[in-house]
């Protein structure tokens, strides 16, 4: 008779297949942003892979740990998508092999590796890149009317081509709004090609490219739909309660469908290491960063909010658990806060 | 009215006092190991730091100003400073004997936060009056309190991690609070000046 231990019935879940699965749930995310705008992101995933896979070996293997262990599990695949969906897709090599770095050394590894990371490491990165270097940061991009070929984008990201392109910048929906909204009405910017009405193209079905992602991830139980509803209502509400006016303000569907809303409520808010983890922490946590994203976004310098609010909010995950913690089954509610009696 | 709220949100978050203009980083490292402890240093610093604030410019005004002595400030300050923190001491010593033992060493300690002499000096040269003041002295309190509690929360989360040996205690620290620097900056241009 074979005897073993509990537990007897144990989840197909580990954590490779978990990882495994967010990537499957990205490519259609993944394709519509190469389809729509550049191959540079195909360009930028391989480079950010690479570097990622390599400095996390390099890594391990100083600190004496079992390499192939830890690499197969994914989670430095996971980070270097993220960070090429974030990226300006024609940016320089350099610059993405130095990210992938970044967040693998910083976010990551220094803090004891996958499980233990405060930080959400793509986000580390991105946050990082765009404070020092904001020139290739924003004048790298691809335009939704020219996407860059597979050649074209080589050519760019290696500085090869002999006419020298210094750099693009493409108008993103929720800047040029911004930008524009004081001179002109409402009316007269949404008929624009960027805008398309309240879809903007190729913006909006990246978008909800990524929520039929986030979708199938919470149908295969890899995520809780806590963090991503709390999220998306913080926003909308948040939306409609100061941009009623649209005349004044960006409105709420270009909100939702535009930047990296979607990916930052599906793929990088609901990261397991670094979000909040009790079910009531996690609708504070996602309420937050929804909360932040629109108050950065309306009246911070940043177009695009999401790195930095969800940087935020990961310095306040800690603390939300803290005083989130559930009660045990069978006793009182749990202590909150300070007590001098003790 | 609009004009204070936005002070306050400048100093709580645009400009926080530890994580933008780097002062009181000593408390900040040193009082974040536990969560109670920077409560309680937290809740001491806000009381001393709103009061001295306003002490210091009373003094300004209407003694060193006046008497042309204004060269004296910095001096006069860290007098000011000195006193307030041993006036709180015993004043909650008598007062109040469970808050006393809440705040207990932190008391003392106050009087070397360089945030408290920032404070002070800064409202000089910013020329706020009294009531921007007293709101530039409690909103430099409030950022420091609500950086240094969340940090404390997560250090205890990261005291436990398996970080490499180089880097264990307050390098990890100082790193994980150059990514809490970098992510204040996404705060940057919510409130001018």
């Amino acid at each position: 008779m074979l005897s073993k231990t509990s537990p007897h019935i144990t989840g197909s879940n580990s954590v490779g297949k978990v990882m495994v699965t967010l990537l499957l749930t990205m490519i259609p995310g993944f394709a519509c942003l190469v389809y729509f705008f550049s191959w540079g992101y195909l360009v930028n995933l391989i480079l950010a892979s690479a570097t990622a896979l390599a400095v996390e070996a390099a890594i391990l293997k100083t600190r004496k740990r079992p390499v192939l262990f830890f690499l197969k599990d994914s989670s430095a695949l996971v980070t270097a998508a993220l960070l090429a969906c974030a990226l300006p897709p024609l940016a320089p090599w350099w610059l993405t092999v130095t990210g992938a770095a970044i967040a693998v050394i910083f976010g990551k590894q220094l803090f004891g590796g996958l499980g233990q990371n405060p930080f959400n490491p793509a986000m580390v990165a991105y946050a990082l890149l765009l404070v020092s270097l904001p020139v290739f940061m924003t004048t790298r991009w691809a335009n939704v009317d020219q996407p860059s070929s597979l050649l074209e984008s080589l050519q760019i990201i290696f500085n090869l081509s002999a006419s020298g392109i210094d750099g693009i910048t493409g108008a993103t929906p929720l800047d040029s709004y911004k930008q524009n909204i004081a001179r002109l009405t409402s009316a007269d910017l949404l008929v624009a090609p960027l805008f398309n009405g309240q879809w903007p193209i190729g913006w909006a079905q990246v978008n909800i490219a990524f929520l039929i992602g986030g979708l199938v991830m919470l149908w295969r139980r890899i995520i809780t739909w806590h963090i991503p509803v709390s999220l998306l209502a913080t926003l909308a509400v948040m939306a409609l309660l100061f941009s009623h006016d649209a005349d004044a303000k960006v409105p709420v569907l270009i909100h939702l469908l535009s930047g990296s809303t979607m990916l930052a409520a599906f793929f990088i808010a609901t990261d397991p290491v670094s979000a909040a983890t009790s079910n009531k922490g996690k609708l504070y946590y996602g309420a937050g960063i929804g909360l932040l994203i629109y108050l950065i976004r309306t009246w911070g310098n940043y177009p695009d909010a999401t790195a930095f609010a969800v940087l935020l909010m990961n310095f306040a995950a800690p603390l939300i658990d803290h005083y989130t913690r559930p009660r045990v089954y069978g006793h009182t509610n749990a202590v909150k806060g300070y007590k001098s009696d003790d | 009215m609009s004009e204070y709220i936005l002070l306050l949100i400048g100093t709580v978050l645009v400009n926080n006092f530890v994580l933008v203009q780097f002062l009181g980083l000593c408390p900040f490292m040193g009082v974040s190991n536990k969560l109670e402890t920077a409560i309680g240093m937290s809740a001491a610093t806000t009381f001393v730091l709103t009061l001295s604030s306003v002490a210091s410019y009373v003094v300004y005004t209407f003694l060193l100003l006046p008497l042309g002595l204004t060269y004296l400030k910095t001096i006069s300050f860290i007098l000011v400073i000195a006193f307030m923190v041993q006036f709180t001491e015993m004043m909650v010593r008598k007062t109040s004997p469970l808050l006393y033992r809440v705040l207990g060493i932190f008391l003392p300690l106050i009087t070397t936060n360089c945030a408290v002499l920032g404070v002070a000096l800064l409202n000089i040269s910013r020329q706020n009056t009294l009531m921007e003041s007293f709101l530039y002295g409690f909103g430099a309190a409030a950022g420091f309190s609500l950086v240094l509690i969340l940090f404390a929360a997560m250090r205890e989360r990261i005291n436990l991690a398996d970080v490499p040996k180089p880097f264990q205690g307050a390098a990890i620290g100082l790193i994980s609070a150059g990514i809490m620097s970098l992510a204040f900056m996404g705060f940057s241009g919510l409130v001018a000046g």
